[in-house]
């Protein structure tokens, strides 16, 4: 059991209201999933710019400094925003590879990389978690988030959810992949690796490898459906969106809520509890087998 | 009619009151507010009582029902109705997945749509859905009907015992050991009641019938093979 929550604005006002219902809706699932929590969040895009957001175990040893080392590897043009155990990175896009380098050479974890997308998942309740990063702060258009109980993968930072597997793209899941070892070597022919023995980051990365192929969202959510065995409800955040697939049997429960003002997702209503107008909202159950995407 | 508001009453308190005024055969009126989703609400109510729940519920409502009456005026997560034994329990919205499972009697009346394994081996329990239903339900349904107003999804009363199946709309697949059979005058009159029960505007001749070949009852030994 895993709890999944997302939110979709429509309207540019609510953005900065995002992170604090994005909180609540994580707090309240996590009878579903009290050993770990995280949330993508996709908000301001600076031009030209790359986001990277790295954890660490020790923070204030390695963020301390972190700014003019990497500056001086990559070449300048570096910003360092430390939150918690994580930190945001900013640097011009075309650094990016270097800049990656540079980090796992020092040990650093990388959590994403992309343009808008940050993400911050830890070990530990939601409550603690979401207050750890202040996530409530946090504004943006789009994000997703994940409780976890876990199943396939020990309970570690890197066996948290969301999955990062290419810039801006994320995913979180419910339930339990049955081919995941054979998928993950399928992807490692490709020259796609994951990170971590988690059965869900087969599906992130099965996801941005049909779309590295061309793919679009909607396809690449389409593919699950015949290509990946087991159990899962995915949400899956891009940088304009996100989109829902369950799959044929559909025992991993979901449900979702439209308003005028956002699109909600969660594993159960009382997620939505507290999202203004949900009174008059339509609130429907995701077919299985079937994919939804909402993109701006 | 007495509120107990769940913004400020804990589940179990109310779940308790409900039990004991259902105990002491009061046929008392109760109103439910708050809801917001919670587990479990009105569950094992014994004894006759009204209860109204306004707002949409989570798993587990209306659980192991027993001559109670509750009606919920939004949408019920996963389980409604799970084991009723009699009574009737309405939902003005949507149920989740195996609504009514393993109901033994009573009517549960779903005004919205109803998703997958609807009625999974349900036991005797009257269901009828004024929308449609998902997957894989009436699974291993033994007795009862299942009256479906709309469409349903595929396998529909998949090793099906002798729950009878009535479905207005579209059948998108039947499962195994699960056929078309005659409507006689018996089930247009069993038809007839349930629909008026629910307040369902539909006729009963606008209905087929689903039921069991009874191939599956004795193992065939031309089968031997198969398996």
């Amino acid at each position: 059991m895993c709890g999944i929550v997302g939110l979709f604005l429509k309207q540019d006002a609510l953005r900065p209201k995002l992170g604090d219902m994005l909180t609540d809706m994580l707090i309240t699932m996590t009878d579903r999933g009290p050993d770990s929590a995280g949330i993508a969040i996709y908000g301001e895009e600076a031009e030209g710019s790359v986001k990277i957001t790295i954890q660490s175990d020790t923070p204030d040893a390695d963020f301390d400094g972190l700014e003019a080392a990497l500056g001086a590897a990559i070449g300048g043009g570096v910003t360092v925003k430390p939150v918690n155990t994580h930190a945001v990175l900013v640097l011009p896009v075309e650094k990016e590879t270097d800049a990656i380098a540079f980090l796992e050479s020092k040990g650093l974890r990388i959590m994403g990389v992309g343009t808008s997308m940050e993400i911050y998942k830890e070990v530990g309740l939601p409550k603690d978690v979401a207050a750890r990063f202040g996530l409530r702060e946090m504004g943006g258009s789009h994000g997703i988030g994940h409780t976890r109980m876990a199943t396939e993968s020990a309970v570690t930072t890197m066996g948290a959810h969301p999955f990062s597997t290419a810039d801006d793209q994320c995913l979180v899941h419910n339930g339990s992949l049955s081919n995941h070892n054979q998928m993950r070597r399928k992807l490692a022919k490709k020259g796609i690796f994951t990170k971590s023995e988690n059965d869900t980051e087969v599906g992130a990365a099965y996801i941005s490898s049909r779309i590295a192929d061309g793919a679009t969202l909607g396809e690449a959510l389409e593919g699950t459906i015949s290509d990946l065995d087991g159990f899962f409800t995915f949400v899956t955040g891009t940088k304009n969106g996100f989109g829902v697939v369950r799959d044929p049997i559909a025992c991993k429960p979901a449900v979702m809520a439209e308003t005028d003002d956002y699109v909600a997702f969660a594993s159960e209503y009382r997620a939505f509890a507290d999202l203004p107008g949900i009174e008059a909202a339509r609130v429907w159950e995701p077919e299985p087998a079937t994919v939804y995407f909402w993109e701006r | 009619m007495s509120t107990l508001d769940m913004s400020v009453t804990p589940l179990r308190e109310v779940n308790v009151t409900l039990q004991e005024a259902a105990k002491s055969q009061s046929n008392n009126a109760y109103e439910i507010t708050n809801p917001r989703g919670s587990h479990a609400v009105a569950v094992g109510l014994d004894g006759p009582l009204s209860v109204t729940v306004k707002g949409s519920t989570g798993y587990y409502c209306a659980g192991m029902n027993k001559l109670a009456t509750i009606r919920v005026e939004g949408s019920t997560g996963p389980g409604v109705a799970e084991n009723m034994m009699s009574g009737e329990v309405v939902i003005e919205g949507d149920a989740s997945q195996y609504a009514g499972a393993t109901g033994r009697g009573g009517l549960l009346n779903i005004k919205g749509n109803a998703s997958s394994r609807c009625g999974i081996s349900m036991k005797g329990i009257d269901i009828v859905v004024h929308g449609n239903i998902g997957h894989m339900s009436a699974f291993m349904a033994q007795k009862g009907n299942l009256v479906v107003l709309g469409d349903a999804g595929d396998a529909l009363g998949d090793s099906l015992y002798e729950a009878r199946l009535f479905v207005r709309g579209t059948v998108k697949s039947l499962g195994a050991d699960c056929i078309e059979k005659e409507m006689r005058p018996e089930h247009i009159e069993i038809l007839q009641e349930l629909l008026a029960r629910a307040g369902a505007d539909a006729k009963p001749e606008e209905f087929k019938r689903y039921g069991s070949a009874r191939r599956l009852y004795n193992f065939n030994i031309d089968h031997a093979d198969e398996y």
